[in-house]
């Protein structure tokens, strides 16, 4: 077991954990233990990668819960490819951290990088899982080692959010998808994800629509409508949880487990034409459309950008609704192309916190001209989750398109073009008074006494958070023309 | 060979140890006694389950008087499984107890106490062990009025009333018990078990069996507080010294329980159920006790209170498992009884701790006590996850194989009744987290720190086993489905 890396990749993250309260005091060590460990997992996950892109299918057994049912990881491209992003930003969202949490002088910082280390963990398993109560289990670990970081304030609106955060992904998990995978693991006699699904020929029709939907509102990660108010209520955790946990490694591991349903415990063959799944498109394309009109009218620019989630997990669910070939591999690509964009916005959004204490989007009049960089990068982001070239963003979409073409749904294609153009309104208006609105004059009182905004310097965010941004941003950048490598790795999900 | 005693053994090492306790007349020598005397049972209760698993049913004649003249003591797979939860439990919650008992007992009536837990213990262990239905009369009455006792020593007056509530329903329900027994033993003429299970199906359709089971599901309802039967539980284990309350959430019900599948299983065997709506009636009684007991107890504000509705509400599973008449359903049942001792115990020694620190178990007086008495609430949050079925606990396990055999079955409301009553379970556990983690400590409240570690490591202990069953199902599951296995068998 100790030679495995797969061991280690759940290990390293654990020891951190652990290295992190022993080292708590010190919080030099504290963060250099943190981005060690960051960097460690990272390695080790990268180390995977060669072999799992020439079809290898490294597993290892933890050992076993059930009779018959065993708890083990495997690895297969879309969950390799989901544990490159999670653990490759877990390194920039944590010298993000340290910039935020000194920035704001946090409290309780030692607990905060705790959990946060467990989390990642708990990613990962989500990522390697190799059958669905494996899934399940790292699943609800994340649920719960995110819960104190949301609340992690301890006032009493961040206890109001935490009971929506935690009732809603607790009563989904265990009253929906529990009930789903017990009844799957009772019609199949397996859970194993296995390429072209294990649930062809062992249940009825009708039970497959019932399934689908267990499984679909089960996953409350994803966000899908109504059952999203979780997400915006989870932003009243500090930044970097948002950016890390609420962009990338929690509502990932929704729509990855989503995407992981379809193609390996259904098949794309069972789900797509069936009028369940159409249904399910349905409901994804209102979700997708609905989110981002409500974003319109959000002036916090936490909660903006939280719609904008949920209306980008909806493409997931919708590229997986489709269940064609093409729809499936976009729909995995949007995975990493949405997490590179959003982590970047919310940086933004922190930078902006950390260096003049503004959370709405109208007090941001001028302010990039005091933060030129963080802005720049917030223009990369949008771009990207818009999805206009020469963004990472555009290309995921496009496969996404491809893959509602390829399905004979046209009316999707114009669903997310008419999404792109709803995401132009209410990103680009935050670029618009950053950039081309004259700056506040100094005797706005709230902005001056708080950050002292009132010159006319340039007063960025503390250098490590902006060391996060740039990098974030050029990762976006750098997707565009990387898109092409990924699809190749995703390959394999298309033909069972 | 002093293995072939180990039967009878288990039972009356602790019954000939109470009277010494009086005899000792000495808190902390009681104490010793009743310890290694427990300690020893659960040594021999895992001899037993060995010898059990390797050589099949045990049959030990007392005084080698054979049966049905004599009484016997019969070990199968569920007996043993049941001594060596009460063993196990009973143990544990000995090396707990004097700190906690120092503070909720008057030190003159110590050596008392743990008389009348050897003799509870005895009762239960007698419950599990014998194979003769009289026999099991006695040990039931040997254990509920030693419980009464137990109960009454606690330090609120209101224990009296709560206690004497128990003592009426308590000897109704073995009143009604003896009297099935009684109307068995007019149509068969025999009180041995095995006997009785041979006997039986040849008179099954009379009146007076029909009658004799009502009285036998009722009485042995009673005692295992089957909604709506329950009324006397929630007030004896509010009252209750903490440790009696822990004991006998863990324990005293599961023992019932125990009883009611063997009267339904061995006694009449599994075509009990064609014949009469038993089966209906349970369903329809497990249902309402696991949504409304746990709806009712997320709005207790004495933790204890909340803590024992949602033991009457965890007893609604067991019952649903048992009302599916399979062998996946009795199997859930019987590992449920396993799991749930772990997990009421654990909660309660929780509750132990605080009232040993704080003086009091109301949800109020929780307040901000996260932070003080860290390894106390870890706990309660490790074994709340358990409760509520997070995967890797026992709980998990449980309630898997519980939508399972309702599934298999082809009953999903069934599973959906079981998952909602989970997501009731989350909002009454969440209450106290957020009131010990989040609420501030009461201005003037006193300073609290952490329980000494005589008492955290028992708690932990059993918190650990928690996890270790919850992720390695070998014996517990194993020895389940045999019970099971071997239960329906009998059913023929």
């Amino acid at each position: 077991m100790m030679e495995n890396p797969l061991f280690w990749s759940l290990a390293i993250p654990l020891i951190g954990s652990l290295a992190i309260v022993a080292v708590g005091r010190n919080a030099n060590l504290r963060e250099t233990a943190t981005l060690i460990t960051a960097v460690a997992l990272f390695l080790t996950v990268a180390g995977i990668t060669p072999d799992v892109f020439g079809g290898a299918r490294p597993s290892l057994v933890f050992g076993t819960i059930f009779p018959g049912l065993d708890l083990f990881l495997k690895v297969e491209p879309l969950g390799m490819l989901f544990g490159l992003v999670a653990s490759g930003l877990w390194i920039v969202n944590s010298l993000y951290s340290i910039g935020y949490m000194r920035g704001n002088n946090e409290r309780n910082q030692t607990r905060f990088y705790f959990f946060f280390a467990i989390s990642l963990a708990s990613a990962i398993g989500v990522a390697f899982a190799g059958n669905m109560l494996t899934l399940f289990v790292f699943y609800e670990i994340l649920t719960i080692c995110t819960y104190p970081l949301v609340t992690h304030s301890g006032t009493e609106e961040a206890v109001k959010s935490g009971r929506v955060y935690l009732g809603i992904l607790m009563s989904t998990s265990i009253g929906l998808l529990l009930l789903g995978i017990i009844w799957t693991w009772n019609a199949a006699g397996t859970l194993d994800f296995t390429p072209g699904g294990i649930l062809k020929g062992k249940v009825s029709d009708g039970l497959i629509g019932v399934l689908l939907f267990l499984y679909m509102y089960g996953i409350g990660k994803a966000a899908l409508m109504p059952i999203h108010r979780w997400l915006p209520a989870a932003m009243v955790a500090p930044t970097p949880v948002s950016a890390l946990l609420h962009a990338v490694a929690v509502v990932k591991a929704g729509v990855f487990t989503v995407l992981k349903v379809i193609i390996y415990i259904f098949g794309i063959d069972l789900v797509n034409g069936t009028s369940a799944s159409l249904l399910l498109a349905g409901i994804a394309a209102a979700t997708l459309l609905i989110a981002s009109v409500v974003a319109m009218r959000k002036d916090n620019l936490k909660a903006r950008l939280a719609y904008s989630t949920i209306s980008q997990l909806s493409y997931i669910i919708l590229g997986a609704a489709i269940a064609t070939g093409a729809s499936v591999v976009g729909g995995g690509m949007h995975i990493v192309m949405h997490a590179f964009g959003k982590i970047t916005l919310f940086f933004c959004a922190g930078a902006i916190y950390t260096a003049h204490h503004l959370t709405l989007v109208s007090e941001l009049n001028g302010i990039g001209r005091k933060m030129p960089v963080t802005m720049i990068a917030f223009v990369v982001g949008a771009l990207s989750i818009i999805g206009l070239p020469p963004m990472g963003g555009s290309l995921s979409k496009w496969h996404l398109m491809l893959g509602a073409a390829e399905g004979e749904q046209f009316i999707f294609i114009a669903v997310w073009m008419l999404s792109s153009i709803l995401s132009v309104a209410y990103l680009m208006p935050i670029v618009v008074r950053a950039f081309f609105r004259p700056l506040p004059a100094p005797q706005s009182v709230g902005a001056a006494a708080a950050g002292g905004a009132g010159g006319g310097g340039i007063e960025e965010a503390p250098l490590f958070c902006l060391i996060a941004i740039v990098i974030s941003a050029a990762g976006t950048f750098a997707l565009f023309f990387a898109a092409g490598d990924i699809g190749q790795l995703l390959a394999p999900l298309a033909k069972p | 060979m002093i293995a072939e005693h180990f039967p009878v053994l288990v039972v009356i090492l602790p019954l000939v140890a109470a009277p010494l306790c009086v005899i000792l007349r000495h808190g902390g020598r009681a104490w010793l006694l009743a310890t290694v005397i427990t300690w020893v049972s659960f040594i021999l209760a895992i001899a037993l389950l060995r010898q059990v698993m390797d050589t099949g049913t045990i049959s030990y004649l007392l005084g080698d008087w054979a049966a049905p003249w004599g009484i016997e003591y019969r070990i199968d797979q569920l007996s043993a499984f049941i001594i060596l939860i009460v063993t196990g439990i009973g143990s544990v919650m000995m090396i707990f107890a004097p700190k906690s008992v120092a503070v909720e007992i008057p030190g003159d009536r110590v050596y008392l106490f743990y008389t009348m837990y050897l003799l509870t213990f005895a009762g239960l262990l007698g419950m599990a062990a014998t194979g003769d239905a009289f026999n099991l009369f006695v040990f039931l009455e040997i254990s509920s009025l030693s419980t009464y006792v137990l109960i009454s020593l606690g330090k609120e007056r209101r224990a009296l009333t709560a206690a004497y509530r128990y003592l009426v329903l308590g000897t109704i329900g073995a009143t009604f018990y003896i009297i099935g027994v009684g109307m068995m033993y007019q149509m068969t003429g025999t009180l041995n078990m095995a006997d009785l299970a041979e006997r039986l199906p040849a008179v099954a359709e009379t009146k007076t069996i029909l009658v004799a089971v009502g009285f036998l599901t009722v009485g042995i309802g009673l005692k295992m507080g089957l909604f709506p039967l329950h009324l006397w539980l929630p007030n004896a284990y509010t009252y209750a010294p903490s440790v009696v309350t822990a004991f006998l959430a863990a324990t005293a019900t599961k023992v019932a329980v125990y009883v009611l599948l063997r009267i339904y299983y061995t006694f009449f065997g599994a075509g009990i159920f064609e014949g009469l709506p038993v089966s209906n009636l349970l369903l329809v009684l497990g249902i309402i006790a696991a949504l409304s007991m746990s709806a009712v107890a997320i709005f207790q504000d004495n933790a204890k209170r909340l803590l024992a509705y949602s033991s009457v509400a965890q007893l609604g599973y067991i019952v649903i498992g048992i009302s599916l008449v399979t062998a996946t359903g009795a199997m859930a049942s019987i590992l449920h009884l396993f799991n749930h001792a772990l997990i009421k115990g654990s909660l309660f020694l929780v509750l132990a701790c605080v009232f040993y620190r704080i003086g009091s178990t109301k949800v109020d007086d929780m307040a901000g006590i996260g932070k003080s008495m860290p390894f106390t609430m870890a706990a309660f949050v490790l074994a709340g996850f358990s409760l509520i079925g997070i995967p890797l606990t026992t709980g998990f396990v449980s309630k898997w194989f519980l939508i399972n055999a309702a599934l298999e079955k082809g009953w999903w409301m069934v599973a959906v009744v079981i998952v909602a009553s989970s997501l009731l379970a989350v909002i009454y556990f969440w209450k106290v987290i957020e009131a010990a983690y989040f609420r501030p400590r009461p201005d003037g409240a006193a300073v609290v720190t952490e329980v000494p570690a005589a008492m955290l490591v028992p708690l932990w202990v059993l918190v650990a086993a928690n996890i270790y069953f919850g992720t390695n199902t070998e014996l517990s599951v194993g020895t389940a489905r045999r019970a099971a296995e071997i239960l329906m068998g009998n059913g023929g």
